[in-house]
C-alpha cells in the first residue's frame, strides 16, 4: 500500500483485453484487467491454469502468440505506452527494461550454444560493451546467481547444468541488462520441490538488491505468500481480488480467494479443514452471464446470475463480488439451484 | 564419441556385407556366369574345367569371400553385353555422374534451404504460399517429365542449351573428363542439373520450412525474443542452427538418392554416366554390371552416412559430451 | 437389423460432424484435389465407353492420320483427334485415357501389395520379436538405404534374366506391381511393428492369453484399427510415388511394353520424336501424369495434417 501512494507506478495495465479468434468464434481470454506495479514491488498473480495470468504476462512483454492479440486497453511502462509499439521498438525494451523468466529452464536455453554465448549476446544487444567486457559481466552475473566455478562454467552447454542451475542461468539472462521489471511466469513449477524455495529466495534477493520489480505469475499460493508484496487473484480472464498479500491471505474478501487460501497446505499451522472449491473453472467458451464464479459460489444471489461485478473496495483489498456492494447479492436463490 | 563412431563403422561394414551378399547372389545364382563366357557349342567337359578354374565349384562361403575380395580391388568380372571389365566401365563413367550429382546438389542446397527458411519464417506471406504450392507441383512432377519439358523449351524451341550429352569435356589428371572447364561443357550441365536437383530442392525446402516452424514454437526461441535479441539473431543464430541436424541427415540421404536418381536424368539427357550404364544392364540382364553398380551405390551410401554422423558432432554439443547418438533428435 | 435406420444417419452425421470433415471442407484446395482425383479415376475407368478411339487396335489406325497437331492450337488439327495424333495415327486423347487407367491400376495394385507385405511383416516382427524381428528390421534398414526406384529396377532386372523377353512382356504388369510393391513395404512394417510393440504388453492381450484366445488374433483386431490412420496416410502418399515409379520404369523402357502403354510409356514414345517438334505426343500425357500425382499428393498431404495436426 505504501509503495502505491507516493511513487508513480512502474507498470500500469488499464482495462487490458486479450482475445483469440478460433474456429468457434472469438474467445476473450483476458477481460478488462487492470493493475499497477510500483518500482521494486513484487506483484503475485495467481489463478488456475486458463485464468489468463500467463497471457497477461505475455501481453506485457509483447510476445502474445498469434492468433492471440490485444483487443483493448493499454499497458504503460514508466508512463510510456508500450502495448502498441512497433516490433523493433518493443524489442529494445524487452531484455533491457523488462526481463522475462519462463516456466521450464530445461527448454528456455538454446541447447546448441554455451551459456556464456547466450549471456554475451544478450548483454551486447542492449549494452555498448566489448566482447571481453561483456564476458566479464556474464561471469559476474553467473557468480551473482550462485553458480560455483563461474569462470569455467561459462563455457559449458545447457545440458551440462542441472534444472535448478539452469533456472539460475535463466535468471542471470533475465537480469543481464538491468531491467526495471521482471515478468516471471511459473519460474519454479518445473523444478524439484527442494530447489523451488532456493530459486524463489534467489529471485527475491536479487530483485531487492537491484531494485527490480517482479510480476510473479504462479498457481502456487504458497510461493506468493512468501514472496509477494501484493497479490492479484485471477479467475476466468478477470481479476477477482487484488490487495496486499497479508490481507488477501488472511482476510480474503472474494469467495473464490477464500477457497483458494483454504487449499494452501501450510506447514506451520494446521487448519481445521482443507477447504476445496467444488467444480472447475468454466471454459472460456462457456463463461456464464453475471459473475463468472457463480456456478461454484455458495454465497450467490439473483444479482450474481445477471450482473457482472467489477473490482470494488472490500476492506483492505479490492474484490469483484457483490457481497461487498451496498446492493448485496440480491434475492436468495431457491435451494436446489445452489447445488445444481 | 569414439565408441559411437566405432559402432557406426561396424554397422556400415555389416550393411556393406549384406549388399555384397545380395550382389553375390545375383552374380552367382541369377544366370550362369559360365554361359556368358563361352559359346553355345562349348562341350560340357570344357565348361566343367572352366567352372573348376574359376572356383565356381568351391563352397558358397569361400566363393562369397572371393567375390568380396575381388570387389574390394574393383574387379567385378566381364560385362555380359560388351565383354569389357566391369570395373573399368564404371570408372570411365563415374566422373560424368559425380559432376552431374554435385551440380544438382549445389543447386538444391543453395536454392532450397533459403526458400525453406523464408517460408518457415513468414508462413502466411503470399510468396511463401506460392512457393509452397509450387513445391508441391515440383514433388508431383516426375523427374523425367521435368527433363522433357526443359528440353522442349530450352533446346527444341529456344535453341539456347544442348539437349543431350556432356558437350565438350577436358581431361583432368589424364583420366577424369570434366565439364567444368569449357563453356560448352558448362552449358550441357545446366538442364540435367536442374532436372536432377529440382526434386531434392523441393524436398529440402519443405523440410527446412517445417523444421523452422517447429523450432520457432520452442521455448528457447520465445526466450531469445524475450531477451530482446534482434530478429536476425533469433532467426539465423538460434532457429536455423537448430534445424541443421535434420537438414544434414536429409541432405546426406538425398545426396545418395541423387546418384541413384541420376539413372533417370542420364537416360533423358543421354548423359554418359553410370546410371545410363545401369539401365542398359537392366535391359540386357547384364548381371555383373548390376551387381557392381549395387555395390558401388551401397558404398556411397555408407560413406555418406558416416560423414553425416560425424557432422552431428560438429553441430550438437550434447553429442560431443555424451558420446552417444541416443538424443540426436531430442530437444 | 431393426436399428439399421437409426444408425445409418448417425454414422453419416458422425462423419459430417468430425474434425476431419471440417478440415476437409475448410481446405478448398483439398476439395479441388479430391474432385480432380475422382474425375480422373472415373474418366480413366470409363475409357472403353468415353474414348473416341481404341488407339491400340491396329485395325482402326491409319497412317494418314499421323502427327496431327492439337486442334485448338493449329489449323491442321482435326476435331476427330482433339489432342492430336502420334506418328502411327493414334489419337492422343484416347491413348491418355487408356494409359491413365493402366497407371492407376498398377499404382493401386502396388500399394495393396506393399501394404499387405508391410502389415504382415510388421505384425510378425512386432509380435514375435527376437531374431525374426531383428532379421526383418535389418532387411528393412538395408532396403531403406536404397531409393525405391533402384530396388524396383533391380527386381525387374532379375526377373528379366530369369525369364524370356516374350514371356516378360506378357507378365510385365505383374512384374511391375511386384517390383514396386516390394520396394515400398518398409514404412508400413515399421508403423505396424511400433504399434504392436506398444499393444503387446497391455493387459487385454495378457488377459486374452489367459482365457485361451489367440493373442495374435486379439492383436490383429486391436492393433489394425489403431494403425488405420497412419497406414492410410502412408498409402495415399505412396500411391503418388507408386504411380511415378511405374511411369519412370516405363519411361526407362523396363516397365510396361508399348503394346500396352501406360502414361510413362506414352511419354517415352513421344520423347523419341520430341526433337522434331511434335511436342503434343509427350506433353499431354506428361501433364496428365503430373495432374494425377499432384491431386493424389494433395489428398495425402491433407490427410496427414488432418490425422496428425502436430506434424503440420
Amino acid at each position: 500500500m505504501a509503495a502505491q501512494t507516493n511513487t508513480p507506478p512502474l507498470l500500469e495495465v488499464r482495462n487490458l483485453r486479450v482475445e483469440f479468434p478460433t474456429r468457434r468464434g472469438t474467445l476473450l481470454a483476458v477481460d478488462d484487467v487492470s493493475f499497477e506495479i510500483a518500482p521494486g514491488e513484487v506483484l503475485g498473480v495467481v489463478g488456475e491454469s486458463g485464468a489468463g495470468k500467463s497471457l497477461t504476462g505475455n501481453a506485457i512483454i509483447g510476445l502474445l502468440e498469434p492468433p492471440g492479440r490485444i483487443a483493448g486497453g493499454e499497458i504503460r511502462l514508466e508512463g510510456r505506452r508500450i502495448d502498441n509499439l512497433p516490433y523493433e521498438e518493443m524489442r529494445k525494451i524487452r531484455g533491457a527494461r523488462i526481463g522475462a523468466i519462463f516456466q521450464d529452464p530445461l527448454t528456455s536455453l538454446n541447447p546448441l550454444y554455451s551459456v556464456g554465448r547466450q549471456l554475451v549476446e544478450t548483454i551486447q544487444t542492449h549494452m555498448p560493451l566489448s566482447a571481453g567486457k561483456a564476458r566479464d559481466r556474464a561471469i559476474d552475473l553467473l557468480k551473482e546467481v550462485g553458480i560455483p566455478g563461474a569462470e569455467m562454467r561459462i563455457d559449458h552447454y545447457p545440458h551440462q547444468f542441472s534444472g535448478g542451475m539452469r533456472q539460475r542461468v535463466v535468471i542471470a539472462l533475465a537480469l543481464c541488462a538491468g531491467p526495471r521489471l521482471i515478468v516471471a511466469d511459473e519460474p519454479t513449477t518445473a523444478l524439484d520441490v527442494s530447489i523451488q524455495a532456493q530459486i524463489i529466495a534467489l529471485l527475491k534477493r536479487l530483485c531487492r538488491e537491484h531494485g527490480t520489480a517482479v510480476m510473479l505469475v504462479t498457481h502456487d499460493m504458497g510461493v506468493i505468500a512468501e514472496t509477494a508484496d501484493r497479490v492479484a487473484v485471477m479467475y476466468a480472464g478477470r481479476v477477482a481480488e487484488i490487495g496486499p498479500v497479508r490481507e488477501v491471505v488472511k482476510h480474503a474478501k472474494h469467495p473464490y480467494t477464500k477457497g483458494l487460501m483454504g487449499s494452501i497446505p501450510s506447514l506451520g499451522v494446521r487448519s481445521e479443514k482443507l477447504t476445496q472449491i467444488d467444480g472447475a473453472m468454466p471454459r472460456l467458451t462457456e463463461i456464464p452471464t453475471g459473475c463468472a464464479f457463480n456456478p461454484r459460489c455458495t454465497f450467490k444471489g439473483q444479482r450474481c446470475l445477471v450482473e457482472r461485478p467489477n473490482l470494488m473496495p472490500a476492506g483492505a483489498t479490492q474484490a469483484a463480488c457483490w457481497l461487498h456492494d451496498a446492493g448485496g447479492v440480491g434475492a436468495p436463490l431457491p435451494k436446489e439451484a445452489v447445488h445444481a | 564419441m569414439l565408441a559411437f563412431i566405432l559402432r557406426r563403422l561396424l554397422q556400415s561394414i555389416a550393411v556393406l556385407l549384406t549388399v555384397g551378399l545380395v550382389a553375390f547372389s545375383l552374380f552367382r545364382y541369377v544366370g550362369d556366369p559360365i554361359n556368358s563366357m563361352v559359346g553355345q557349342d562349348t562341350p560340357a567337359s570344357e565348361r566343367e574345367a572352366l567352372r573348376e578354374r574359376l572356383g565356381l565349384n568351391d563352397s558358397p562361403p569361400i566363393q562369397f569371400l572371393r567375390f568380396i575380395g575381388n570387389a574390394a580391388q574393383g574387379k567385378f568380372g566381364l560385362s555380359y553385353r560388351t565383354s569389357e571389365p566391369v570395373g573399368r566401365m564404371i570408372v570411365e563413367r563415374m566422373p560424368a555422374t559425380l559432376e552431374l550429382s554435385f551440380c544438382a546438389a549445389v543447386f538444391a542446397l543453395f536454392v532450397g534451404v533459403p526458400m525453406g527458411v523464408y517460408t518457415g519464417l513468414y508462413p502466411k506471406h503470399w510468396s511463401s504460399r506460392l512457393m509452397q504450392a509450387v513445391s508441391l507441383i515440383g514433388i508431383s512432377l516426375p523427374t523425367f517429365v521435368i527433363g522433357i519439358l526443359l528440353i522442349l523449351v530450352f533446346a527444341v524451341w529456344l535453341h539456347w542449351l544442348p539437349s543431350f550429352g556432356r558437350g565438350e569435356t577436358v581431361m583432368l589428371f589424364g583420366w577424369w573428363p570434366t565439364n567444368f572447364l569449357t563453356v560448352k561443357g558448362l552449358q550441357a550441365l545446366i538442364l540435367p542439373s536442374i532436372t536432377l536437383g529440382l526434386f531434392q530442392l523441393t524436398l529440402l525446402m519443405r523440410l527446412v520450412r517445417s523444421e523452422m516452424l517447429e523450432v520457432m514454437r520452442t521455448d528457447y526461441i520465445k526466450f531469445a525474443r524475450a531477451r530482446g535479441l534482434t530478429n536476425r539473431a533469433v532467426n539465423f543464430g538460434h532457429a536455423l542452427k537448430n534445424t541443421l541436424v535434420p537438414v544434414i541427415t536429409v541432405t546426406g540421404l538425398q545426396l545418395g538418392a541423387l546418384i541413384a536418381f541420376a539413372i533417370v536424368t542420364e537416360t533423358v539427357f543421354a548423359w554418359p554416366g553410370v546410371g545410363q550404364l545401369f539401365i542398359q544392364s537392366v535391359q540386357f540382364s547384364d548381371i555383373p554390371v548390376m551387381a557392381a553398380y549395387l555395390m558401388l551405390i551401397g558404398l556411397l551410401f555408407v560413406l555418406i552416412n558416416l560423414t553425416v554422423d560425424l557432422l552431428y558432432f560438429v553441430v550438437d554439443p550434447r553429442l560431443r559430451s555424451q558420446g552417444g547418438a541416443a538424443r540426436v533428435a531430442g530437444h | 437389423m431393426t436399428d439399421r435406420p437409426a444408425t445409418s444417419p448417425g454414422w453419416l452425421h458422425r462423419i459430417t460432424d468430425s474434425d476431419i470433415w471440417w478440415s476437409f471442407k475448410s481446405s478448398s484446395l483439398t476439395v479441388v484435389a479430391a474432385v480432380g482425383t475422382l474425375l480422373i479415376v472415373v474418366i480413366a475407368f470409363l475409357s472403353p465407353v468415353l474414348a473416341p478411339h481404341t488407339p491400340f487396335d491396329p485395325a482402326t489406325l491409319s497412317l494418314s492420320d499421323g502427327l496431327k497437331p492439337p486442334v485448338l492450337l493449329s489449323p491442321d488439327g482435326d476435331w476427330a483427334f482433339p489432342l492430336g495424333t502420334d506418328d502411327q495415327g493414334r489419337d492422343i486423347l484416347s491413348s491418355i485415357m487408356y494409359g491413365t487407367r493402366l497407371s492407376l491400376v498398377v499404382g493401386f495394385a502396388s500399394v495393396v501389395v506393399a501394404m499387405t507385405i508391410g502389415i504382415a511383416l510388421g505384425l510378425i516382427s512386432g509380435y514375435f520379436g527376437g531374431a525374426i524381428d531383428a532379421l526383418i528390421m535389418r532387411i528393412a534398414d538395408v532396403q531403406l538405404t536404397f531409393p525405391a526406384i533402384l530396388v524396383a529396377l533391380l527386381i525387374d532386372g532379375i526377373v528379366r534374366s530369369v525369364i524370356s523377353v516374350q514371356r516378360h512382356d506378357e507378365i510385365a504388369v505383374f512384374v511391375i506391381v511386384g517390383a514396386i510393391g516390394l520396394s515400398f513395404w518398409v514404412q508400413y512394417a515399421r508403423t505396424v511393428r511400433g504399434s504392436v510393440m506398444v499393444e503387446k504388453n497391455k493387459e487385454y492381450v495378457q488377459a486374452a492369453r489367459v482365457i485361451g484366445l489367440s493373442p495374435l488374433l486379439i492383436m490383429v483386431r486391436h492393433v489394425l484399427p489403431n494403425v488405420t490412420g497412419p497406414v492410410l496416410v502412408i498409402a495415399t502418399i505412396n500411391l503418388g510415388l507408386a504411380i511415378i515409379t511405374e511411369a519412370t520404369l516405363s519411361f526407362l523402357g523396363v516397365g510396361l511394353p508399348s503394346t500396352e502403354p501406360s502414361l510413362g510409356t506414352l511419354i517415352r514414345l513421344g520423347n523419341d520424336v520430341l526433337q522434331s517438334g511434335d511436342w503434343w505426343i509427350t506433353v499431354f500425357p506428361g501433364i496428365t501424369l503430373a495432374a494425377l500425382v499432384l491431386a493424389v499428393n494433395l489428398l495425402g498431404d491433407w490427410l496427414r495434417d488432418a490425422l496428425n495436426p502436430k506434424l503440420r
